[in-house]
């Protein structure tokens, strides 16, 4: 099963993953991001890998339980 | 087994290629690129990579490996030269030919070039080989002369005053990224650089530059003159769209699109990113930008778009880009240049203070915001951007987030990548 992962010390608050899947991404008052959800279906995949390539910083990740 | 080819290996070709593969393209997905190294990103040049915090190898987007496991080949260091739009084949420099299907142009932006000299400690900074060269004259010491206080010039003032060197910034234009934001938040941003210890020199041109290499004088049209070891030009960049010239293409500053990013005229062409000027449809106008947000949302949806053509989707974006300076982070979302009326929500002042700069066009709607080290208030304005929403009700939200700015509860934080 796919999970979603972040890296809050790589964030930037950039919020490009916010704009593409706003049910599984957010920001904080911090201005990291938080993640609203982790487990994701393999139908799902496409949508994230999409969020994830729209992050400047690359902080997020999708890894395989 | 047809065969996309995309002109470009900046972020807009990266993006389309991997996007073409997500959408499930079953094709050769071809990748062609100007330069021979791996394709690699450009916002950190004026700011992680000038600094010296990252290395080029921090920069790279697509690893030659990572492409192989995608599907995706790589002709790398053999620019396209043209476009045979009926033969469906796009011309390489090396004299080879790659017939195509669908072919997306996303050869960028080139920076404008300086009218008044060239080389020899003035730069532009666009390219990795144009980071680098930078960078070597900046660890050989100022003063250094910024020309241009747009989004360039002001990140290349704070890195290398970061870096302890004298800096002048000038621009005909009243205030830092005035252009876009309007001199009102403007100010900020000069009290911003001047706090840092540059000397700006804003609602000036620059008449002429003269010197050699180390010991260069930039003479002002009020008549100043200012030493530079060297000269950073930042006045904007032309899309990279004249290797098309003989194609047929419609170019207006730029690859003329529909609504669907398609070329006019030639439905099996698209493009993507700093050169393409689409049809937004809800402006009703062509519009061509020059974010990195653009290229890849754009080439998210061209990438559906050619995969899925029963169902395409028109390219209709709030546009996004953001800026660091400093310890502060500047993210602007729609087109603040547009406004006719503004209000500015939050604290501005010295130190990491956070605020919003609201603008409202003619018909009290909200056409665009700039937020200052308040990621939060940026979503929420992205979203307001997204819905239509009047300037009342854009501020009352991000109002809120103030009197209530609990986030949502995370389900999980991952600290390190693994």
């Amino acid at each position: 099963m796919p999970v979603l992962k972040s890296d809050v010390t790589v964030c930037q608050g950039y919020a490009n993953c916010v704009e593409t899947a706003p049910d599984a991404y957010d920001v904080g008052d911090d201005g990291k991001v938080v993640l609203l959800r982790q487990d994701i279906t393999e139908a799902e995949r496409p949508r994230f890998e999409e969020a994830v390539r729209s992050c400047p910083m690359n902080a997020l990740r999708i890894e395989d339980a | 087994m047809s065969t996309t080819v995309v002109v470009g290996s900046s972020i807009g070709g990266v993006r389309t290629a991997q996007a073409l593969r997500r959408e499930g393209y079953e094709g050769r997905v071809v990748l062609v690129g100007e330069q021979a190294r791996e394709p690699y990103d450009k916002p950190p040049l004026s700011k992680q990579f000038l600094a010296g915090d990252w290395e080029q190898e921090r920069l790279v987007i697509l690893p030659r490996a990572t492409a192989a496991a995608e599907g995706i080949e790589l002709r790398l260091g053999v620019p396209a030269t043209g476009l045979d739009v009926a033969g469906r084949q796009v011309l390489l420099s090396d004299g080879s030919r790659l017939d195509y299907d669908h072919v997306v142009i996303a050869t960028g932006a080139s920076a404008r070039p300086p009218r008044w000299r060239q080389g020899a400690g003035v730069h532009v900074l666009r390219t990795l080989d144009d980071g680098r060269a930078l960078r070597a004259d900046l660890e050989r010491g100022g003063p250094v002369v910024v020309i241009g206080g747009g989004f360039i010039g002001a990140e290349v003032a704070a890195t290398t005053r970061a870096l302890g060197l004298e800096v002048t910034v000038v621009d005909p234009v009243l205030t830092p990224m005035g252009r876009m934001v309007g001199t009102e938040i403007g100010r900020y941003f000069r009290d911003l650089h001047q706090r840092n210890g540059v000397t700006t020199r804003f609602g000036v041109g620059v008449q002429g530059i003269s010197g050699a290499a180390g010991s260069l004088r930039v003479q002002l049209t009020d008549g100043a003159l200012l030493d530079a070891a060297a000269v950073v030009v930042g006045i904007g960049a032309v899309p990279n769209d004249g290797w098309l010239t003989d194609s047929g293409l419609c170019l207006r500053d730029g690859v003329l699109c529909d609504e669907y990013s398609r070329a006019v005229d030639a439905p099996d062409v698209f493009a993507v990113g700093d050169v393409a000027r689409w049809f937004h449809p809800d402006r009703g106008q062509y519009t061509r930008v020059e974010h990195w947000t653009n290229a890849v949302e754009q080439a998210a949806c061209v990438a559906h778009n050619i995969v899925h053509p029963g169902d395409r989707r028109p390219y209709r974006p709030v546009e996004y880009v953001w800026s660091d300076q400093y310890d502060w982070k500047i993210q602007m979302v729609g087109r603040p240049f547009r406004g006719t009326h503004q209000e500015l929500v939050g604290e501005l002042g010295d130190g990491r203070s956070r605020a919003v700069m609201f603008y409202s066009d003619d018909t009290g709607h909200l056409c665009g915001a700039v937020t200052i080290n308040w990621p939060r208030a940026l979503v929420q304005c992205r979203r307001q951007l997204h819905a239509g929403a009047t300037f009342d009700d854009a501020v009352a939200a991000v109002e809120r987030l103030l009197s209530a700015s609990e986030p949502n509860a995370p389900v999980a934080t991952t600290v390190g990548s693994s």
